[in-house]
């Protein structure tokens, strides 16, 4: 009966107005898509910033970039990627369009609550875009924005407008993925298809979950230290900025702040930051993984500990950002210690992938290479990540080009690579067409040759002492053999942006005219499969019942190599699957 | 923040069934109840709100605590009225919660004047606060004056605002408090009572940290 009615007002929607389907939409899918929209136009920005910084860093004389616009390039192309790309896609485009989808309900929780965190992200894009436009540019103080040369306004030519209107952008934006998060927690835990237990969500669901927590307590933070900094500048507060600054010679009217302190907040917030962009790349590539190697992931539930240990650890590491600050050698060392700890999920979770790809039956799509790449990325950016988060080895690290590689690597590029992973594995059920792999292959390859091209010489440059906020390199006689590997950093780079083009023509001309998705193209066996392609508002006509977890590949005995996820348990393979890594 | 969530929690009625319940199927009364209320999970999305609320004010008396230890600091007067104003949004929380349990009862007239009275307190409460700050300006201590001064402004400020959020929740539930027929388990209230609530114990903690620590 109950469900007859939901049917209806789902029928009813179908009819809902222009207004209401693209732009005011409660549907969960259609506020994905138009985070997707919204992201990949801020990627675009964010990746236009890096070509720029680029062109003059490997060619530094012919003054391509004057250095405070160079600076603003690099602080806007970092929290234009971090907040506006990163978090905002995964969040607010893979989060809202994969939950429902994934756990079987007809959509969030809070579909208004849903609407309006997209329309408090758009003012957040707008008034970020804004400061590109107002006297003095957009800020140029680091994505990390330290007091007290983001507290005063004559500190830094750029420091004016531009930097007044980053925080408000970011804070709005932290109230928008709040909405978002809360919503996610508050679905996965209650809307859940019936048979669906916790243990038997799939990973993607998963990482999901713990970054929806890991923002719901780190992003509170950063609004109060983005409160404080914000009266700071305008209201004349003392909150991060000492007593008897001077600046240009004249003595700042300020009294007793604490810009550490603001160090202590940012990192606070930030460490789980970075966990936010990689939880849900680990949940994807894990999907992504066991579904094209047609076997169940290896180790489900150290896969789900080794996830919900990453989340915990990452709120007591944050001094390792802060290592030169001045800290107490025990603090230094206990945040050393904290800090390595992370190594032994991480090597859980990479252990797993490999285990799950080994024998596999591999189905070398474009997702699963975007996917395998992920590891990699992984390892490569984790393997540095050991050297900087030794304290006495970071005293000769921090601030180089070391740390831009390390980062790089571990976050941003595996990040990104799983995002890639993601869109091609989903585009079916986004947009009810298949993407052409050809294409993708070849974006693919050049997308790996470009990422490691770029980012795998700035460990020397980094080793030689070169700092990231350096402007003119060559100006340093230490630096200028170093000089032709920022040339070929600049080559590479430039040939990874150019590699996007084939995404972006990829993706927008599949979805005018690319051939129709089945139901079920990859034969996955997670519930977004079984809904139609693209899924109508409401996704199913019949909520779906669960009988098993999602990784039953390769069953012994089984007609196909894979069980959705509604087949009944049958007495042919009623393995011990039930309850979600019964194998492992 | 948090006000939408008050009023504009419509949650879509969740699948038939207990999420996560049981394996096996069983299609013959399967449909029967046993899910999340939309009561729950608006109460539970209200409960993540709070926790995301009170990290919000664990940054800023953790860089308050940061601040005090400073040898420079210098301490401001108490204001008189925030001790009323302390008894006030007691008084306010304890009308809530009686007219609460009264409408449970079916009470409608101890209903209504229950949470009206704690919209009026409320209003009381910010008017005090307000007071305080007229006389702390009177005294010439401003925002920007010293790092006691800020993070007073500051906290009960930020509390303020959550306090407004509150009251206009309130708001619009009173019209339907006064209608003929009052909404006698209604999530609104649920959920705007445990966020009221929420924000006197808020103000409890913020009491003792500015001027007892």
């Amino acid at each position: 009966m109950e469900t007859a009615l939901a049917h209806d007002a789902h029928v009813t929607h179908h009819r809902e107005g222009f207004i209401r389907h693209y732009v005011f939409s409660l549907d969960h899918k259609m506020i994905g898509k138009q985070y997707y929209f919204v992201t990949l136009f801020m990627a675009m920005v964010g990746g236009a910033l890096a070509m720029l910084m680029r062109a003059h860093l490997g060619w530094p004389d012919r003054g391509i970039l004057d250095p405070e616009t160079y600076l603003q390039a690099a602080t806007m192309h970092g929290t234009v990627m971090i907040f506006f790309f990163l978090t905002s896609i995964l969040t607010g485009a893979f989060g809202n369009f994969l939950i429902p989808l994934m756990i079987g309900a007809p959509d969030m929780a809070f579909p208004v609550l849903n609407m309006m965190s997209f329309w408090t992200f758009v003012p957040s894009v707008l008034v970020l875009l804004a400061s590109f436009f107002v006297p003095g540019g957009p800020a140029g103080n680091g994505w990390t924005s330290y007091a007290p040369l983001s507290a005063v306004p004559q500190a830094s030519p750029a420091s004016g407008l531009g930097q007044t209107l980053w925080l408000v952008a970011i804070l709005i934006l932290m109230i928008s993925a709040l909405f978002g998060s809360l919503n996610f927690l508050t679905t996965i835990i209650n809307m859940r298809a019936r048979g669906l237990s916790m243990g038997r969500l799939p990973l993607t669901i998963w990482g999901i979950f713990i970054t929806a927590i890991l923002a719901l307590l780190s992003f509170p933070v950063l609004m109060a230290a983005l409160t404080m900094l914000l009266m700071d500048r305008v209201a004349g507060t003392s909150f991060f900025v000492p007593a008897n600054l001077l600046i240009g010679g004249t003595l700042v009217h300020h009294s007793g702040g604490e810009p550490l302190l603001w160090q202590h907040l940012f990192w606070f917030f930030g460490h789980p930051e970075v966990y936010i962009l990689i939880l849900t790349p680990m949940g994807i590539v894990s999907d992504v993984i066991s579904t094209f190697s047609r076997k169940p992931i290896f180790g489900y539930k150290a896969m789900i500990l080794s996830l919900a240990a990453i989340g915990f650890l990452s709120f007591l590491v944050w001094g390792h950002h802060m290592f030169v600050s001045g800290m107490n050698p025990i603090l230094g060392a206990t945040f050393t210690i904290s800090t390595m700890i992370i190594a032994i999920p991480s090597a859980i979770k990479t252990f797993n992938w490999l285990t799950t790809l080994w024998q596999g039956r591999t189905r070398f799509t474009t997702a699963l290479l975007f996917a395998v790449a992920f590891v990699s990325l992984f390892v490569t950016g984790g393997l540095s990540g050991i050297f900087l988060a030794a304290s006495p080895v970071d005293l000769y690290f921090h601030d180089t080009y070391f740390v831009v590689a390390h980062f790089h690597f571990v976050m941003a590029a595996a990040a990104l690579f799983a995002i890639f992973a993601g869109t091609y594995y989903w585009f079916p059920k986004m947009f009810g067409r298949m993407m052409n792999e050809r294409l993708g292959k070849i974006h693919f390859v050049l997308t790996f040759l470009g990422i490691y091209g770029t980012f795998f010489p700035m460990h020397f440059l980094g080793t030689n002492g070169m700092s990231r906020r350096l402007y003119t390199p060559n100006f340093y006689p230490f630096l200028s053999q170093v000089q032709p590997l920022d040339v070929f950093i600049s080559i590479c780079a430039f040939g990874l942006g150019a590699a996007q083009l084939i995404f972006i023509y990829n993706f927008f001309a599949t979805i005018l005219r690319g051939p129709k998705a089945e139901r079920n193209p990859w034969e996955a066996n997670t519930l977004e499969w079984t809904a139609d392609s693209p899924p109508p508002h409401g996704n199913w006509p019949e909520p779906p019942v669960v009988h098993r977890w999602p990784y039953d590949y390769s069953v012994p005995g089984a007609a196909e190599d894979y069980i959705p996820q509604t087949v009944p348990a049958s007495p042919a393979y009623a393995g011990g699957h039930g309850g979600g890594g019964g194998e492992s | 923040m948090p006000t939408e969530l008050i009023e504009k929690l419509k949650p879509v009625v969740g699948g038939p069934g207990r999420p996560g319940g049981g394996g096996r199927s069983d299609d013959n009364g399967a449909r029967s109840g046993g899910g999340p209320t939309p009561a729950s999970m608006a109460t539970m999305g209200m409960a993540f709100a709070l926790a995301a609320i009170a990290m919000l004010f664990v940054a800023f008396t953790t860089t308050y605590l940061g601040h005090h230890q400073d040898e420079t600091w210098a301490t401001l007067p108490l204001p008189g009225v925030l001790w009323v104003d302390t008894a006030v949004l007691l008084a306010s929380s304890a009308a809530l919660e009686w007219g609460r349990r009264q409408a449970r009862r079916g009470h409608a007239v101890a209903f209504r004047r229950g949470i009206t009275a704690a919209w009026g307190l409320g209003l009381v409460f910010l008017a005090g606060q307000l007071v305080a700050w007229r006389q702390f300006v009177h005294l010439g201590i401003y925002l920007s004056s010293n790092p006691h001064s800020s993070f007073f402004y500051l906290l009960t400020g930020a509390h303020g605002v959550h306090l407004l959020v509150g009251l206009v929740a309130l708001g619009m539930i009173l019209p339907r408090a006064w209608a003929t027929f009052p909404p006698f388990r209604s999530t609104a209230v649920e959920v705007t009572t445990l966020y009221w609530h929420f924000l006197t114990g808020l103000w409890l903690y913020l009491f003792v940290m500015l001027f007892w620590l």
